[in-house]
């Protein structure tokens, strides 16, 4: 075969004198995080909590973005995991005395297991039928979480959850917790923007696109479906055990099924399959709900009209719609995500 | 002559109905073998009970003597085996240049580094091989699914031969292709074999393709073998000319 001239198109940030693999999704990244780190001010105790909040199911919905958005596979279960995070941090916290980052590390794996079991599943059923084998598992989690009073404290939850430290400097404060939200969910992003620009998530991409195209080409579709959910479920792990100190009291009413599919929600309204796609998602769940309190008890009709008027007009979410007024504002194609 | 594939005895039923009948044949290394027939003769189901996607009811299928049969399409492609689909099977939310390093990219190191590796897997040179050679090369950014059916079907065969394979499978690559894009189909086709002794099976219902590429041809009706041989002899048989071809 004879050589053919190429017609790579240079990125924009090879312009500037960036390392290559710097790109468009990073600096907002960076810019985020550092507007977030310093927008508490003058906010106070309760905005500051609610900006944290945005950024803790910012995490979840990372997860379930990969899960569903990338590999494609439905599941309603992230509240459950969310979870099951939530209550190893605070029990491993608070009963056995293990630090916060241990705890995190371990809520982490835990989920991480278990989803690599609930993706079993998912090798033999797909679509609704997988949705439903999902439903099943957050119900079970939800009634143990409920009952099982012994280990989770029943409907009166657990309480005293403490915050962490850093370098012994102390997190009590909502500014100064949030600010370690801050940074724990950026460095979370980056490595799902790692793997989202890797291999893996070319190959997690062709597994929702076409999984029998994809095993033709030697793509393990087993592994990384198994991948996918286990990677998804651990960040919604991670986001428990940063929920759990952010509340410091936790029962099983945050992690029901109804939860789950408010996840979903952000996952679909944030745009699936797009990477900053669960902070907008998230920002429409949680923040807008606020900003909506002005209308009283008519706020969730009014939310619930603005999702399905923009589902309706743009069923890519809003980063579709973002990326179609770009489109159009410069006169390029939408390019390939 | 060193075989590359041997199916024996190969059966598929679904339910009552025996959509490949006891079919066998052999393919030598460097041969390109036509497989024809009417619609509904067991060709597609052929191909996916070799490739792993169906599981046969009976029969055999070995790869340079090696019994692979019920092997996960994945595994076989690990072995050097590629296929295209009847119908397209691109990605098309990914670009021309990501569906080919994707084409190509599980061949290349283990998990781990293909996580912390480059983002091509270095694969990005052969992809601009590829595309030019496959003259997809003002396409290389646009998404697969913008492109025209012809186009995506270069792709597709484009993509069969990213890992290099040495036994590729081709499921009506002529179908929907213009006959400018049909003689670049063949032209490549036949300098990927001369040039790297790659084996290709191909089913296709164009004869003037099938005949002027491959070497030898069998035809399936029903789901059995009716007829094997050069393509003139089976242009003269008369069983195939009842069944198939025509008058």
């Amino acid at each position: 075969m004879t050589a053919p001239a190429t017609h790579s198109a240079a990125p924009a940030a090879r312009r500037l004198p960036l390392p290559g693999f710097v790109d468009g999704t990073l600096l907002t990244l960076v810019a985020a995080a550092v507007i977030l780190w310093f927008a508490p001010s003058g906010m106070g105790r309760y905005g500051t909590y609610v900006l944290s909040l945005w950024l803790v199911m910012s995490v979840a919905v990372m997860g379930l973005n990969l899960t569903l958005g990338y590999a494609g596979l439905k599941s309603l279960a992230q509240a459950a995991f969310m979870g099951i995070g939530a209550y190893a941090t605070a029990l491993l916290t608070s009963k056995v005395g293990l630090n916060w980052y241990a705890s995190f590390a371990v809520s982490g794996l835990i989920t991480f297991a278990v989803g690599l079991v609930l993706g079993f599943p998912a090798l033999r059923v797909k679509a609704h039928y997988l949705a439903f084998v999902t439903l099943a598992f957050s119900t079970l989690i939800w009634l143990v979480l409920r009952n099982e009073q012994w280990l989770t404290g029943g409907v009166f939850g657990l309480s005293n959850i403490p915050r962490p430290s850093f370098f012994g400097l102390k997190l009590d404060g909502a500014l100064a917790f949030h600010r370690f939200v801050v940074v724990v969910t950026f460095l979370l992003a980056v490595v799902l923007w790692w793997m989202i620009r890797s291999p893996w998530g070319r190959a997690f991409t062709a597994l929702r696109e076409n999984p029998i195209r994809a095993a033709s080409l030697g793509i393990d579709t087993r592994m990384y479906t198994l991948l996918a959910f286990a990677i998804g479920s651990a960040y919604a792990g991670f986001a428990g055990a940063l929920y759990a100190p952010l509340v410091e009291f936790i029962d099983p009413s945050p992690f029901s099924l109804s939860q789950s599919f408010f996840l979903l929600l952000m996952v679909v309204a944030g745009g699936a399959g797009y990477l900053l796609g669960p902070f907008i998602g998230a920002l429409l769940g949680v923040v807008l709900p606020e900003w909506l309190r002005f209308a009283g008890s008519l706020y969730l009709i009014i939310f619930a009209g603005i999702v399905m008027l923009l589902l309706i007009a743009c069923p890519q979410g809003m980063s579709g719609l973002l990326e179609r007024g770009w489109a159009k504002l410069t006169g390029k194609k939408e390019g390939a995500r | 002559m060193t075989e590359v594939l041997e199916v024996s005895n190969l059966h598929k039923a679904f339910g009552g109905i025996k959509a490949v009948n006891g079919v066998s044949f052999k393919v030598n290394e460097g041969e390109i073998l036509g497989i024809i027939g009417p619609n509904g003769c067991g060709k597609s189901t052929l191909f996916n009970c070799i490739l792993g996607q169906l599981e046969p009811t009976e029969g055999a299928v070995k790869l340079d003597g090696r019994d692979v049969t019920n092997m996960r399409p994945s595994e076989l492609n690990k072995l050097g085996v590629s296929r295209t689909f009847q119908l397209l099977q691109v990605f098309p939310e990914l670009s021309v240049r990501e569906n080919l390093i994707l084409a190509g990219q599980e061949h290349e190191g283990t998990m781990l580094s293909r996580f912390f590796g480059a983002r091509d897997a270095g694969l990005s040179a052969k992809a601009e091989q590829m595309i030019g050679f496959f003259k997809l090369g003002h396409l290389a950014d646009a998404k697969a699914g913008g492109l025209s059916y012809g186009q995506q079907k270069l792709l597709d065969a484009a993509m069969a031969f990213m890992a290099g394979p040495r036994l590729v499978l081709l499921d009506e690559p002529a179908g929907g292709v213009n006959l400018t894009m049909l003689g670049d189909l063949k032209e490549r086709l036949r300098a990927i074999n001369a040039e790297h002794g790659a084996t290709f099976v191909v089913i296709e219902h164009n004869m003037d393709f099938v005949m002027s590429l491959c070497s030898r041809v069998i035809v399936l009706a029903e789901g059995k073998v009716l007829a094997e041989g050069t393509p003139a002899e089976v242009r003269a048989n008369p069983a195939v000319i009842e069944a198939y071809l025509g008058h």
